[in-house]
């Protein structure tokens, strides 16, 4: 028995160990000389770990007694989290490099993210959520504090702190709720004390306290306010990782949450996340508008996408499951080909943000202008690009589930999501001719990620793929 | 007879309590850090008398792991605090404002 829980949950094992390996590793040998070799390999064993969950058989079962489910959809959010953390290591190599970052800490805390990330999503306990959730988040904080010389930086790490703890709390909070009204920690456990669909009055409390601390996590409104300052105060390598592979976890998690331990009530959690999604969509859609930073509107971009993946899991079904969980996938590489690009803008050498450096880019580099046009047109929805589809699923899903009012708040927020979008290729293409033009000297992993995220997005229209059948099976093994 | 219900008054008073204080709290950041202690201690409070009331060991051992990773967090909270402090020779919660949102 336990030698199979053990290999079903190897992954995260190897990679706990890694991070615990890499960190003597580091000490002993000459600390940031061998950051970039850890870096590579801790990019490599994710990748690598990829695979083997990806190719990993059997039937789905329950690891160590029910603490962790080893299920398709674990399975789906681990592989999309691995990737992008993968990609995100190595894009960030360069950035790191030039700012003079590379601390062999940085691949190391990355990770340890990384394993808390696939514990929270494979989790069937209260205690195995709030273990995942906090190995994540401790090692967040300390990456959004990373450049410890910047006033910027390390604000970003303190506000960062405050709110996740205080989010935390609000989890524990519910959980001990749940846990006392449902006399259990397991997911199934607290499924089986609900009768025909009514939650009582504790475990109400409890779910709301928990959904409030997740959507802290997600950063969906009104629970946002972090986000913005965060993903402009830390370090840039940083926010590229900040807006991908955690989002996926917490998302997946909410589902897991929501399906597995109190999937007998849809109709008390629903609403409450149909809430969350309809002012996401439309605080991250305004919010975005007057932003010149680039990183701060893919903050606010960032909150409203969380908005559209919230309306899939609002519709309660397993189509709903299935659109979140494509719509993660597309956001997840739209934003790794955002954020190639963001992390190569530099003038003289030194790292710029501001959207007015755009300015006929196109000019300069027409290759990268043309891989961003094509991103920010897929961000913003544009048909028939891969972006568009993201949406319809989720929007289709609403509509299935009868939730059309939701599905109308949809289109309306990425219409006026589309203005700040195409504001930038309005920036690249009809912009004012300026005297110094960006450097044009991205890396190699950047210009590839970017490039191969472009051509995903116009490619994927055929079949998406295949990652639309992969979100299907995930979601019926977790919408039973 | 103290009864579950005063434990869960106590459990809730101290969270509203640690709530309270971080946004009341317009003074100092370790007042903040203090009052996320006083709410991860109610929710243990919560945890130990559901589970001397259900006769369940699991909230227990849920307490004793929330106690390990608040000192983890303690320990982190303060050090990117003293490397806020280095930066800006202050721990105001007024001067946590380079950047607006």
């Amino acid at each position: 028995m336990t030698s199979l829980d053990l290999t079903l949950a190897l992954p995260e094992i190897l990679l706990a160990i890694f991070a615990m390996a890499a960190l003597l590793g580091g000490v002993w040998f000459g600390q940031d000389r061998v950051a970039p070799m850890i870096l590579w390999l801790t990019a490599g064993l994710m990748v690598l770990l990829a695979i083997v969950v990806g190719v990993g058989t059997g039937d789905p079962r329950p690891v160590f007694g029910g603490l962790m489910v080893d299920d398709y959809f674990s399975r789906f959010a681990r592989i999309l989290i691995l990737l992008s953390a993968a990609a995100v290591l190595l894009m960030g190599q360069g950035y790191m490099l030039r700012q003079n970052l590379l601390r062999f800490e940085y691949p190391i805390l990355v990770a340890l993210a990384t394993v808390g990330m696939m514990v929270m999503v494979s989790s069937g306990d209260l205690i195995t959520l709030y273990l995942g959730l906090e190995l994540q988040s401790l090692a967040l904080y300390v990456m959004a504090a990373f450049r410890r010389d910047s006033a910027r930086s390390t604000e970003a790490g303190l506000k960062y702190f405050v709110l996740g703890a205080l989010a935390s709390g609000l989890l524990l909070y519910g959980a001990s709720l749940v846990y006392g009204f449902a006399g259990t920690t397991r997911f199934e456990g607290i499924a089986s004390t609900m009768q025909d669909g009514q939650l009582s009055l504790g475990l109400l409390m409890g779910l709301a306290f928990m959904l409030a601390g997740l959507a802290f996590k997600v950063s969906a409104v009104p629970f946002h306010m972090w986000t913005p300052d965060v993903y402009q105060g830390a370090p840039t390598p940083v926010t590229a990782f900040f807006a991908t592979a955690p989002k996926v976890a917490a998302m997946a998690l909410l589902a897991r949450l929501v399906h597995d331990a109190f999937g007998g009530a849809p109709g008390d959690w629903a609403q409450i996340l149909a809430f969350l999604a309809a002012a996401s969509m439309f605080v991250g859609a305004i919010g975005a508008l007057m932003q010149t930073d680039i990183k701060r509107l893919m903050a606010y971009s960032s909150i409203s996408h969380m908005g559209f993946a919230l309306v899939g899991l609002a519709a309660g079904n397993a189509a709903g499951v299935q659109a979140m969980l494509l719509y993660m996938a597309i956001y997840v590489a739209m934003n790794i080909g955002v954020f190639a690009f963001i992390l190569s803008m530099s003038r003289e050498g030194r790292p710029v943000v501001q959207i007015s450096d755009l300015h006929m880019l196109s000019r300069s580099q027409p290759a990268a202008a043309l891989a961003m046009l094509i991103l920010m047109f897929s961000l913003a929805g544009v048909p028939p690009l891969v972006g568009f589809w993201a949406k319809f699923s989720v929007l289709a899903a609403a509509v299935g589930a009868g939730l059309i009012w939701l599905a109308v708040a949809g289109v309306l927020a990425s219409v006026i999501g589309a203005f700040y979008y195409l504001r930038i290729v309005y920036y690249m293409y009809f912009g004012e001719a300026r005297d110094e033009a960006l450097d044009n000297d991205m890396g190699v992993v950047e210009r590839v990620l970017l490039m191969g995220a472009a051509a995903a997005m116009v490619l994927g229209v055929l079949n998406l793929f295949g990652v639309d059948g992969a979100a299907a099976i995930a979601a019926q093994a977790l919408v039973r | 007879m103290v009864g579950l219900e005063h434990y869960l008054t106590v459990a809730a008073a101290l969270f509203v309590i640690g709530i309270f204080g971080i946004f009341l709290n317009r003074k100092n950041v370790i007042v903040i850090l203090m009052s996320i202690e006083l709410i991860l201690l109610s929710v243990n409070i919560n945890l130990v008398a559901f589970s001397a009331h259900l006769g369940d060991l699991v909230g227990q051992v849920f307490t004793f792991f929330i106690l390990t990773v608040a000192a983890a967090e303690a320990a982190i909270g303060l050090a990117i605090l003293v490397c806020f402090f280095r930066n800006r020779g202050t721990i105001d919660v007024e001067a946590v404002n380079v950047m607006k949102g």
